[in-house]
Parts: structure tokens; sequence; C-alpha cells
């Protein structure tokens, strides 16, 4: 169906990437996440990648408050937000200073001209109005009065100038919706329910929403419309979904799964901390969250929520990782089971709290004192991490010890479809814990908590349970009974011991995949969020008769049985990552593989063309 | 209910684990151990109900000599850790046992929220006003001027009083009591026990190896009466050996009087631990032996507040009542779907 009038001309195309950027307050991330899920809704495939100031309202019209949201939307399957945007909304000249460099020679500009005024542009830095100056020729500028236009469209439902301008962002999206051929309905029931019960301020929005759609297909300037076809994607009902939400879902099907009370210890950081707000809203599935005081006590409540018997999970980024590494030492040696979250962010110290980076690795796999192994499993994407998360659990519950989860900034607020999964087709997750003895019996014995099954994990007794009776502590333990023991052959064995139990999970998990070939020139051997551009990458290099293949690797610690033999069936490894080459290490350590690495620590994710250039370098 | 099984009737060897105990011979650990596996069989509760939760210290080695369940954790954090146990476990008693360098120093943040909180921990902390199991520095609660090995000369921060840190963080039930004085001990460790919400209970307590006498005016024979008040709800302040001395407010400030001479029982300050505000017992602990003032022993204050672990579990009730107990196909499939075909 399509709303071009016979004057306008409507041109299919396959994929498109569209940006919205604005002031911090200029509710970009909202029209983003509403263009997101028309799109999503419409049936294409869809990546996104919002990307906001940490300063909750920086200086209203400076480069450093500007706030941004990246869609890329598809006919086909795709794996990352887009390297180059085809439409730039530019709400004000500071957006535009900062975002221009993404958009391609001749792509589309919208912008609001009203904002393009002597301070606006003084704070942008621009000595000239680029709008007039004839610096913006290559591209198809448009240049739209938006804040009149609203101001307009409002006009009569008796609101005041500035909640006037706060519809700009929905002037914005009606236009954008109307240049790619998109629906209004699912933003105007958004409107109804969010709005619902503010009349006149849902009255302006839709109002605000109509003008800019109408403004597209009236104005005569703007004289092609674009249609995405919908992507062809498995069969099966759909849903678009952010990193962190999957993850919530994630661990509420894994308590779901094992039977168990969730219990979440967290302190607020960003970009974890929605995974705290989204458990807070569920606690009808037995769920408990407890914000608590720091990042130290999230962590021992966790623990503590661990021995009681809970699903017991907490949730970071980097800086609250670090002040809880000492609580983790405490969960490897008393082997209880529970999930480590780390969303990473740019780092060192505060760093760059709401970008992305990937340079938590080492932290995860070494960031204790002592001999530590911690079991360190990532996620690829915003979807997986829903499943992931639940293999962490199931891995943590079965062999008795902590697992640390790892994802990103970028996963985190990155959102996909997802193919919603029936709970009744999930795998259970099965926990057996000791059943109670009678300690009056004549053949009672004391119960010894560090006895270990196959797997050397040992049993999960709670507190509670008659005759099971015992302590844990941060302590050395002798193995079996669990006593403080300073013995210097226990501790060698207990060092082992938890180093093997962590080896062992190797039998337990898939095969490692690779995309392509078994052998070949090179192998992109990657993790966590850089999935997408590095597949997307060496689609392009296998089209281009290249022998390239791909690995992601899910398991970090322990890797998969078969990833060295892989490895060595290629004559260059390449591993990009965003960081300075940590995974690139771990691989060069455990198998004196001469991996090179791509790294990046810009706050941004990969774009394609980085991998691209760099394997096309090298093969 | 009817069916319930009768308990069985425990003795306070059964609380023993089979761990030696290993404090300094004449420590007055000792003491507190003996008092809890005497006070445990009062208490009503099968020893699988009991979890004792410690950190870091001399006094953070309780929980092995305990036949309960229980972890000796980390420096500082056995609030925190309690917390996370008694949430998913309200029904489970729990107890913390810390020092005046675990729980003020180190632990102090975890000490002061989980006070604020009311969660349902008794926690005790051992007093003795010096860091003994790193062999000697002072700690928050040493006197100005107290000279360590870290110290040398002499301590230049001002010490903590426990009690009204407990009380600055709204505790609920406070009390102090002192290892020598079993008696009493074991009252307070019942007291304590009882009081749903958080009960803190401090515990002068001697290290004769690295701070022996620390406490001598309170314990000594003969001048303890001298220098101790035994506080009792509803009466008024008295001590002294003849109890002839007692404490009078004299504008917001307590005063040290004697009786007769004009000054009968009924003008002094009469102890109210029910008050609703803390004040009194603010008051109450900042008595020092060093100004001049006898120091309170027994219960400060006593109030009835809700509880977090109630309420924590209470929201989950609550919102089963709203929405049903969760059904996670429905979860998945509200909001925006599309089918593909």
């Amino acid at each position: 169906m399509s709303t071009a009038t016979p004057e306008k001309q409507l041109a299919n195309v396959e994929e498109a990437t569209v940006r919205f950027c604005g002031d911090s307050g200029d509710g970009m991330q909202l029209a983003g996440t509403q263009f997101t899920n028309t799109s999503a809704l419409a049936g294409n495939d869809v990546a996104t990648f919002p990307d906001f100031p940490a300063e909750i309202r920086a200086p209203r019209g400076t480069k450093a408050g500007v706030s941004g949201f990246q869609i890329h939307f598809s006919s086909n399957e795709i794996y990352t937000p887009g390297d180059t945007v085809d439409s730039l909304v530019a709400m004000n000249p500071a957006a535009l200073a900062t975002n221009l460099q993404d958009l391609r020679d001749g792509g589309i500009l919208l912008v609001n001209k009203d904002a393009f005024d002597k301070k606006g542009l003084e704070q942008a830095g621009y000595e000239t109005n680029p709008l007039e100056d004839g610096s913006l020729e290559k591209y198809k500028l448009h240049s739209v009065e938006m804040t009149k236009l609203v101001r307009l469209a409002v006009e009569g439902l008796g609101l005041s100038q500035k909640e006037a301008d706060r519809c700009r962002n929905f002037f914005a999206m009606g236009l954008v919706f109307w240049l790619y051929d998109r629906s209004l309905d699912p933003t105007l029931r958004f409107i109804e329910t969010k709005f619902g019960k503010k009349p006149e301020i849902a009255q302006a929005n839709t109002a605000a929403l109509k003008a800019g759609f109408n403004y597209g297909e009236t104005v005569e300037a703007i004289n092609t419309q674009y249609h995405v076809d919908p992507a062809v994607l498995p069969p099966g009902k759909y849903r678009n979904i952010m990193g962190n939400t999957a993850l919530a879902w994630g661990l509420l099907a894994a308590a779901q799964l094992s039977e168990k009370r969730l219990f979440l210890g967290a302190y607020p950081i960003t970009p974890a901390s929605d995974i705290l707000h989204e458990l807070s809203k569920h606690k009808h599935y037995d769920v408990l969250t407890f914000q608590a005081e720091d990042e130290i006590a999230a962590v021992t409540s966790t623990i503590g929520a661990s021995f009681a018997g809970a699903m017991a999970v907490t949730a970071s980024s980097g800086p609250g990782i670090a002040l809880k590494g000492e609580a983790l030492g405490l969960a490897v040696i008393t082997e209880l089971p529970m999930v480590i979250i780390n969303v990473q962010r740019g780092g060192p110290s505060t760093g760059l709290p709401t970008k992305t980076e990937q340079s938590d690795l080492w932290q995860a796999m070494y960031g204790r004192n002592g001999e530590c192994p911690m079991c360190v499993i990532a996620a690829s994407g915003p979807a997986d991490c829903f499943y992931a998360v639940q293999e962490a659990w199931r891995i943590s519950s079965k062999y008795m010890m902590p697992v640390f989860f790892l994802t990103d900034g970028y996963i985190a607020n990155g959102s996909e479809p997802w193919r919603i999964p029936k709970m009744a087709d999930l795998p259970k997750i099965e926990i057996k814990h000791p059943e109670s003895r009678d300690s009056a019996a004549d053949d009672f014995e004391q119960f010894q908590p560090y006895t270990r099954d196959d797997l050397l994990a040992r049993p999960w007794a709670i507190p509670g349970t008659p005759g099971l009776e015992h302590r844990l502590g941060g302590l050395e333990k002798a193995d079996g009974t669990g006593n403080v023991s300073y013995d210097p052959a226990n501790h060698q064995h207990m060092t082992d011991v938890r180093q093997k139990k962590v080896d062992l999970v190797a039998d337990d998990i898939p095969e490692q995949k690779v995309f392509g070939e078994k052998e070949g020139d090179l192998l992109v051997l990657s993790w966590g969020g850089t999935y997408g551009s590095c597949t997307t990458a060496v689609r392009h290099a296998q089209k281009a008769g290249k022998k390239v293949s791909h690995c992601h690797l899910r398991y970090i610690n322990p890797f998969p049985k078969d990833l060295e033999g892989i490895l060595r069936g290629f004559k260059q490894v390449l591993i990009p990552e965003l960081n300075m080459g940590q995974l690139r290490s771990i691989i060069r350590d455990r198998y004196l593989i001469d991996a090179k690495g791509l790294n990046k620590v810009q706050g941004k994710p990969f774009s394609v063309a980085e991998i691209s250039e760099k394997i096309n370098e090298m093969v | 209910m009817s069916i319930e099984t009768p308990l069985p009737v425990l003795k306070p060897a059964d609380f023993a684990s089979d761990q030696d105990v290993r404090w300094c011979p004449g420590c007055g650990d000792y003491s507190i151990l003996a008092q809890m596996k005497k006070v445990m069989p009062t208490l009503g509760l099968p020893r699988e109900k009991i979890v004792f939760i410690s950190g870091i210290g001399c006094s953070s080695r309780f929980p092995y000599y305990m036949n309960t369940y229980g972890m000796h954790s980390i420096h500082g954090r056995a609030p925190a850790v309690a917390t996370g146990l008694k949430s998913v476990r309200p029904d489970l008693q729990c107890w913390v046992i810390t020092g005046d360098g675990d729980g003020l120093s180190i632990g102090g943040n975890h000490l002061m929220h989980a006070i604020r909180r009311n969660m349902d921990l008794n926690i005790v902390l051992f007093n003795n006003r010096i860091y003994g199991l790193t062999k000697g520095q002072y700690s928050p609660t040493s006197p100005l001027g107290k000279k360590t090995k870290s110290t040398p000369m002499g301590a230049i921060d001002n010490p903590l009083h426990p009690l009204s840190i407990a009380i600055g963080a709204e505790a609920t039930f406070v009390a102090r009591s002192i290892d020598t004085n079993i008696k009493h001990l074991g009252a307070m460790l019942s007291r304590a026990a009882e009081h749903r919400g958080t009960a803190f209970l401090e515990v002068y307590q001697n290290c004769n190896v690295f701070n022996d006498g620390a406490w001598q005016y309170a314990t000594d024979r003969q001048s303890k009466t001298e220098t101790t008040l035994e506080l009792q709800h509803g009466k008024p302040l008295i001590f002294g050996k003849d109890r002839d001395k007692g404490i009078r407010l004299n504008g917001l400030d307590p005063e040290v009087v004697e009786l007769g001479k004009g000054i009968k029982e009924d003008d002094l300050l009469f102890h109210d631990e029910k008050s609703p505000e803390p004040s009194l017992a603010y008051l109450l602990s900042r008595m020092r032996y060093e100004d001049g003032f006898p120091e309170p022993i027994g219960v400060f204050r006593s109030v009835k507040a809700p509880r977090y672990d109630d309420m924590i579990n209470d929201q989950i009730e609550e919102a089963q009542k709203q929405h049903g107990k969760g059904d996670l196909d429905k979860l998945f499939n509200s909001g925006e779907t599309w089918d593909v075909a």
C-alpha cells in the first residue's frame, strides 16, 4: 500500500539507514524507537544504535548535548545498524555538525531550519549558516521550519510554547514515516497509551505527527518516497527487543525453567541499570530486586541469596565489577552458583559511561586475587542475550560456580527483531538439592559440604534443611568436610579442582560454529557485540571470492574444545575487538597462534567497512 | 498447625560445631560464644533455621564454632550477605557477628544500610577497641591519643560510638552488654533474638593480647557499679554501689546527681526503651566514662517498625494479587508483535 500521490515517485530500495539526532531534550530516542518498532511491524529486519551523552541534560544546543538514534532496516537479514546513513534528521546545528560526517553523499538531510539562528550556529561552531552557504550541496537538503509548523499545528489546543515545541520530534517522525512509506498507526497507538491521561498532549503529538506526514506528502521539493519490502525471516511470531530487556527476560525464563526464585542484587550503573528496572517491574514472577547501597553489597547480597537457594544474579558495568572483585573470590571459593553480568562500557575509571567497549574481558578472566578462574560467556547481540544468559545459569547451577556474563552498551541499548519462543519449548534447567537428614538417627554423619559429583560440583545444601548444617567461608576449605584447612597439599588440590570445574564445561558446550569453509586464508574470530559487523564483513569478502571464514565465540572460558583445530586450519587469524587486543592475547597465550588484531577504543562499534578494509589488507 | 512435631529438646552443646575454637586463651569472645550457645536452645528454633554470618576479624570466626548454618564472608560485608539471605528466606533467624573494625570501618556502609532497612537481623558487634587479627592497630572505637603500632604518637581520629551510629541509622533495637557480665549478656542476646527487625547489640569485649583492660573500668568488681548503669524500662536511671546516684536532665544535657539532699527518684531521668523518638536513646549512647558518666548497659531502644525482609516479599505477594503469578508466554507476546509466515 502506498501513500504516494501521482506527483510523487515511489522507489523500492533493499535497505535504508536513518538517523535522528538533536538535543538530548529533543526526544530523539523516542523518535528512533517509534521508527524502529514501526519498521519491525512492517516486517523489516532491523538493527539499531542509540547514542546519547553521559549528561542527562547537557547545555541545550551544544555539541556535548547531542543525542542520536540510528536505525538500519532491510528486506534482507542484517546484522548491524549500518555504517553510513541514507537519511539524517538534524534538529539543530550542533546535531548537524556532529553527525553530518556519517551521511552518505547524495543522502537525504532533513533539518529544522528554525533552530539555525545566530545562537544555535554559534554553539555548533558554524561561522556561516550551512543551510545557506552551499556547504551542503552534495546532499538532498530539505530545510523545514519545524518549530513554526509545529506551533501552527497545535494551535488552539491550549499548549504553552514550550509544550508545543516539545512535539517537534513527532513532526520529524511524521515526515520520516512519509519518506519511508510507513504507517502512522503504531505510533498513534503509542500516543494513546502513553499520553491517554493527558488528552491535550496526546492531541498535540498526534497533530504534529500528522503535520509532518502531510508535509512530506504536500511539499513538492520532496518528490520521492522510499519503500523497503518485508524481510524473509524464519516463520514465527516476532517482536522487537532491546538487549537489556532480552537479558532480563532471559533471567526470568531461567528462573522458571529451574523452578527458582530470582534474586537480583544491583546498584544503578549505566548501561546496566535497565536490567534492574525491567526485573523490578516483574515481581509477580517471584522476583526479588534489591537495590543495594553499593556494588559490594549488590554482589555480597547475591552471594547470600545464592546460599539461601535462590537463582542469584548481580548486574553491573566495569567500574562496579571492579568493586565486586573481592566478593567474586568468595563466590568462587564457596562454590556457590550465580550469574555476574557486566554490561561493558568505555573505561578505565568512569571512562565513557554511555559508550560501548569490550575492554573488560581481562577483568572477567583475571580481575581477582589468587588463582580464581571463572567461566565466561558473552552474548553476541540483543536477542542472543535471552538465550545466552539461560546458558550461563545452566552452567552455573550444574557446576556450582559463579559464571561471568558479558554484554556491552551496544548490545544493551540496541534492538532487533526477536522470534518469540514458547516457554514449553525451552530446555528445563534441572537443579537438585540434597535432602534433609535426621541428626538424631544412629547412623547420622555430619554433612560434608565439599563432597563432589562426577562434574566436581559440590551439593547445594540450603539453610533451613534439617541435618545439613554447615559453614561456608572465604578461608581455604578441606575438600570433603569443608573445614578450614591450611594444609599445603589441600590448597594445591582445591586450586586444581576449581580450575578443573571450569575446564570441564568444555565437554558440555556445543562445537564452535564456523561460518564458511573450515580451512582457508583468513579466519575472523570475534566475541560479543562485534558479531554483526564481523559477520557482514566476512559475507562481503566471501562474495568477493576470498577464502575467509568467521567464528564468533559465545564461550570464552573455557573455549570450545575444537577451537584450536579451527584456528590452525587458516593461514591467518584476525581478531577485531573494541579493546587493545584482550581476546587476541588470550588466544596467543593459550594456543601460541600469532593472531592479528583490529582494535579500536573510540566508544563506537566497528563499521562493516573498517573490518572489510582490514580483511582486504590481509588477503 | 496441630500436626506439628514437637521440637527436640536441645542443649547448649548441641550448638557446638566439631571445630576447635582458636581464639587466644582468655579472649572475651569465649564468653560471648558460651552465652550464645546457652541462649540458642531457649529460642524455640531448630538448628537448621539459624544462620550465622560474619565478616573478617577475630569475632568473625564465630560461625565456624556454631553447629548451625553459617558463612564466614569477607571484610565488612556480613550485613549485605545476610540481607540477600534473609530476603530470600525470611523464615530463617539470621545473626550477624562483627567487630569494631569489621562493622564500623570497612563495613560501615553496610551496617548503616542494614539497620535503616530494619532487616530482621541480630547484629552483635564485639567491641574491643583494637584490631586484633592484624595484630594491634587502632580501630574506629579506639580513644583519641591511643598509641598502637600504626599510631606511635597516638591516634588522631575521633572514635565512633557504635550505638550512636546505630541510632543515627534509625535502629529499632539497640542494646549494650559486657563480655564478663554473663547473665546480663545472655539476657541481651535473648532480647536481641526476640526483636523483629534489626537488633543491634554492642558487647564490650576484652582483647587480652592487644588491648588488655580497655574496659577494665566497666568490668572491675570495685568500680563497675560506679562506672556502669543498668537500664531498666520505666525505671529511673540510678547507679552506684549504694544506688545513691542518678542521672537527671538539665535542659537537654544529662548530669550526675546524688540522691537525697533534696533530690528524689522522681527528679531523675526515667528510661523509656519504647519511646518513638530516639532522642533519649541517643543521649544515653553519648554518656561516656571519660566524661564523668556511668556507661549504660541494657536495652536502649526497642520499637516496632516495618521490616525490609517482610516488605520485599509482601510486594511480590501484592504483585501476584494484581497480575497473577506471572505467565512468561504472555509477557513475551505483549506489546507490538507481527507474524512471519
